[in-house]
């Protein structure tokens, strides 16, 4: 646990929490969408800091929580089945798939690669004309553009033994499925900073008009979720539900307008299965038809079943905000980073495992 | 995994005959390529966000130490450290 003088701004943190203390008069739920955002909150313990009345939920923005089980066969496949060299981001390969994870697959002699960037993989497949690279592509609006140009750098080099296996997920889509949801009882989002940092920000417009709740587009340090949260705080009390944008030293009101450029170039929007939850129409990128040859799926023609869910498990209540983590009676006993039941406590992003690793709930489970 | 981190413009490469911006970009002295398309104004010295081997915005000097000692005091800096084997 971090204490106040750990901080590399302590009196700013401190007087952020003192102005949020006067500020709040009654009860709100403020869910950070962003699983980067729930894992600061978590590890610098600012969950504790905050008055009773502020209760953070955790979203469902971690790309590796809620990438569909079937997928992660689907690499495994590619990887011992097909030969492939099969490259992701080092947080996918020790998720388990329904037979193994891609950590496994690569303890069997699969040739699985951990790699920095998609670029990366693109030289790859330069460097290896003979055998077929496959990059796992997952991730939300903020990584779509660096998948993208992968497949346009392959493409303008001519470079044909590359494809993505992709899984793009995007969190306006997100925002609206947890306000559907009758059971859910959120009264404020901080956005994602990075995200909107492509994408920019009007797209949030539309789901305060409707669902008349505050989204303040925030940043990832702990000054920023504590200034974002004021700010969303300060809306509810005066009765407004805006977009605001708190990082918006990184964040222009239209994004990176070329990132949109090279997203749209490459994918379009297409339903979506969310691990623990469900297909969310419109929520996530495809590769485009006529980039259809850099698409692992179409390329090796895969076809496998979605795998069912642990029943044991509860992610669709906790990445609601309907359930906190260690309102399961699985957690930290039956389910754990090293044998998670289901998406949250996959990655140190999802809210299980966030709490398993640094939070005291964890302890008093343990204890 | 939305993670992005401030880093300083060593060098500037013109890939793909002369359709792509890449450079070589200082994590704290870690060296590693980046892309500059979507940040095509960025320059030799200045400083860019990067994900994932893209720079997705230039970010002021201040912000950048500011940003980079917060992410290596918490421990979040360990993907640039991910390499191709």
């Amino acid at each position: 646990m971090k204490y106040l003088s750990e901080f590399r701004s302590p009196e700013l943190v401190e007087a952020l929490l003192r102005e949020i203390k006067q500020t709040v008069t009654q009860e709100w739920n403020i869910m950070e969408v962003c699983g980067g955002q729930t894992h600061s909150l978590v590890k610098n313990g600012l969950l504790n800091m905050l008055p009773p009345k502020i209760e953070m939920i955790h979203g469902p923005g971690c790309p590796v929580c809620v990438t569909p089980v079937s997928l992660i066969d689907k690499a495994v496949y590619l990887a011992m089945e097909k030969g492939v060299i099969l490259c992701s981001f080092g947080d996918m390969i020790r998720v388990p798939g329904s037979g193994m994870s891609l950590l496994e697959a690569k303890a069997r002699g699969a040739d699985v690669r951990i790699l920095y960037s998609p670029l990366e993989a693109v030289k790859i497949a330069k460097e290896n004309p003979d055998r077929e690279v496959v990059f796992f592509a997952v991730g939300f609006e903020t990584t779509a553009p660096a998948n993208a140009l992968s497949v346009i750098h392959a493409h303008r080099e001519g470079v044909k033994n590359y494809s993505i296996l992709a899984s793009h997920v995007l969190v306006p889509p997100a925002i609206e499925e947890v306000m559907n949801d009758e059971l859910s009882n959120v009264n404020g989002f901080l956005g994602a900073g990075h995200v909107c940092a492509i994408m920019g920000i009007f797209e949030y417009y539309p789901l305060v008009e409707k669902y008349k709740v505050p989204i303040v587009i925030t940043g990832f340090e702990p000054v920023d979720l504590l200034e974002g949260i004021l700010m969303t705080v300060k809306q509810l009390e005066a009765g407004e539900a805006r977009v605001e944008n708190q990082y918006s030293r990184i964040v222009m009101k239209e994004g990176n307008l070329k990132a949109q450029e090279i997203i749209y170039e490459v994918f379009e929007v297409t339903d979506r299965l969310w691990r623990g939850m469900e297909i969310i129409p419109m929520s996530g990128y495809k590769v485009k038809e006529a980039y259809s040859a850099y698409d692992a799926e179409r390329k090796f023609n895969i076809s496998i079943e979605e795998a069912p869910e642990n029943p044991e498990c509860i992610a669709g209540e906790i990445m609601k905000g309907i359930k906190k983590p260690f309102e399961c009676q699985h957690f930290g006993k039956k389910c754990k980073p090293s044998s998670p039941l289901g998406a949250p406590m996959v990655s140190s992003e999802g809210a299980c495992a966030a709490y398993y690793h640094y939070s005291a709930y964890a302890e008093q489970v343990e204890s | 995994m939305c993670l992005a981190i401030p880093g300083k413009i060593q060098s500037i490469e013109m890939i793909h005959g002369g359709a792509v911006k890449m450079a070589k970009v200082s994590f704290g002295g870690i060296i590693k390529e980046a892309s500059l398309e979507m940040v095509p104004a960025a320059d030799v010295g200045d400083y860019v966000l990067v994900h994932v081997g893209v720079a997705i915005s230039k970010v002021n000097e201040e912000e950048a130490h500011k940003v980079f000692g917060y992410l290596k005091e918490a421990g979040e800096i360990d993907e640039l450290y991910e390499t191709r084997n």
